[in-house]
């Protein structure tokens, strides 16, 4: 049951991922990235680690993906306005997809070495336990990442300032 | 699972369903009531007794329209839109604690549809995204005005959502749980938050005028600027879909509100009332109390419409942005403080 459900989640993310790239609207992109990270929830779901999902619920879905729709609206890009892509561009793109198709295989040769990932703890992922371990085990990462953000935050404002100076 | 338990749940599911409908349709009634009585006049009362069935003849009505589908639009965004914005609207109020449990015939029957422990998380989440269901639709409409109207749904959503979070931070520090059943059991009798936490209620109402886009927030709308918003292209049940979305948001955030803040189904004295009538009736009487608070918050919602005019755009962005976060910080930062002083000593 569990097992082909994980199946089932599995191929409607790589399903909807391939319409990311496929479509040609951007809006439509937009769109399928949505679906796609809904289906990264449903994931962290079927792990038991509902925190997690709830948290990737509403920051992708509910925050980052409305900023790119938002922009993408503003900006009401269509399928001409884009233009076709030089040369140059393109070699650079093929370069970094090769790249991409290396890794991908590499890490799919150890994926047999490696241990296969079983959860430990059913509870591992409930809000309790999760905050715990942040707040202990791991509070020094926890903190770093909080100044990144927060470097992130400031040079976000920075540019924003800037802007009004010029115009 | 047991076949009681799901019979139970689906009962729990229908009742609450058609409770959440029947208050949306009965508040686009109430909202011309109102309307009637703050601007001195009578208000609808052809349609039966007082104008009782003038839902029953609107949602008729909406139902008959012909429906246009403007022909340079995408059709099936067009169709998604409205329906994401009603479905939204609907998901929120399965994590609401209703009432105390029951008794059934010797089982305990909970008055909530599901206890996740991450209740407040996910209403919040159900909030944002509401926003897609009219993001979609002005941009599938092709038309300047919904776009515009879509634009602004999404910016202010975005700025309203910060000061939203950051005031349910403040209370979840006072209440050290994210399940909504949990702040509901511990606000019994008059010990309720909102003598704790003043301040942020205060920025959650604005901030959930700001999510259900109701006057002075209802900018999306604007007609005065964008003929109808983000639903200009919109006719018959698409229309009233989207019309039907916005009640049913504001019976949700007074849920929220009430759940939240003001005690849920707890009332002075109900320890008393639970005892003289049982385990059945008493626990209705609070879900009774529940309604009537979210009544309150209804009209209160309706009130502002009719009473405050509408802001303007760099009005709304300067009063998130540099009034409602700073505010909110500046509650979480005190009740941090308060909370230590009050362990130390």
């Amino acid at each position: 049951m569990s097992i082909s459900l994980f199946y089932f989640v599995a191929f409607l993310t790589i399903f909807f991922s391939l319409l990311v790239i496929f479509s040609k609207n951007p809006v439509h992109s937009v769109l399928y990235l949505i679906v796609t990270f809904f289906t990264f929830t449903l994931h962290y779901i079927m792990l038991n680690a509902q925190f997690l999902a709830i948290v990737n619920f509403i920051v992708y879905m509910g925050a980052i993906m409305v900023l790119f729709l938002f922009v993408l609206m503003l900006l009401n890009l269509n399928e001409g306005s884009i233009g076709s892509k030089s040369n140059l561009l393109k070699m650079v793109g093929v370069i970094a997809g090769m790249c991409l198709i290396i890794t991908l295989v590499g890490s799919v040769k150890a994926l047999n070495d490696s241990d296969p990932l079983i959860l430990q703890t059913q509870d591992l992922g409930l809000v309790k336990n999760l905050g715990k371990v942040l707040f202990s085990k791991f509070l020094l990462p926890f903190e770093l990442s909080s100044i990144l953000l927060l470097s992130a935050m400031v040079g976000a404002v920075l540019l924003a300032k800037k802007d009004i100076k010029q115009g | 699972m047991e076949l009681a338990f799901i019979i139970e749940k689906f009962a729990l599911i229908l009742v609450i369903f058609v409770i959440s409908l029947t208050v949306a349709a009965y508040s686009t009634l109430a909202e011309r009531k109102i309307a009637g009585f703050l601007q001195d006049r009578v208000g609808p009362n052809r349609a039966g007794p007082g104008g009782m069935f003038q839902p029953l003849a609107d949602g008729l009505k909406m139902f008959f329209k012909e429906e246009i589908i403007p022909t340079e639009s995408s059709k099936a965004l067009f169709i998604l839109g409205p329906s994401l914005a009603l479905f939204t609207s609907f998901l929120g109020s399965a994590v609401i604690p209703w009432g105390q449990d029951i008794e059934i015939a010797g089982r305990q029957v909970s008055l909530q549809i599901t206890d996740i422990n991450v209740g407040v998380l996910y209403i919040f989440g159900v909030v944002s995204l509401g926003v897609y269901g009219i993001m979609i639709g002005g941009w599938a409409s092709n038309n300047k005005f919904s776009l515009m109207g879509a634009v602004r749904a999404a910016s202010q959503s975005i700025s309203y959502e910060i000061p939203l979070g950051l005031s349910i931070i403040a209370l979840l520090m006072l209440t050290n749980t994210l399940s909504m059943k949990e702040i509901a059991e511990q606000q019994h009798g008059i010990n309720w938050n909102i003598f704790y936490q003043p301040l942020g209620f205060l920025i959650f109402l604005i901030c959930s005028f700001a999510e259900t886009n109701r006057t002075p927030f209802d900018l999306p709308e604007c007609e005065t600027e964008l003929v109808g918003g983000y639903h200009t292209e919109y006719s018959g049940f698409k229309m009233g879909a989207y019309m039907f979305a916005e009640y049913l948001n504001m019976f949700l955030a007074s849920a929220v509100m009430s759940t939240l803040y003001f005690g849920a189904y707890n009332y002075p004295g109900m320890d008393w009332v639970n005892e003289m009538t049982g385990a059945v009736i008493g626990p209705l009487i609070g879900m009774a109390v529940l309604m009537l608070k979210i009544f309150a918050f209804i009209f209160l919602f309706m009130w502002v419409r009719w009473t405050i005019p509408r802001f303007r755009y760099d009005q709304l962005m300067n009063l998130g942005w540099k009034i409602l976060i700073p505010l909110a910080i500046a509650n979480i930062v005190i009740t941090g403080i308060v909370i230590t002083i009050i362990d130390k000593l």
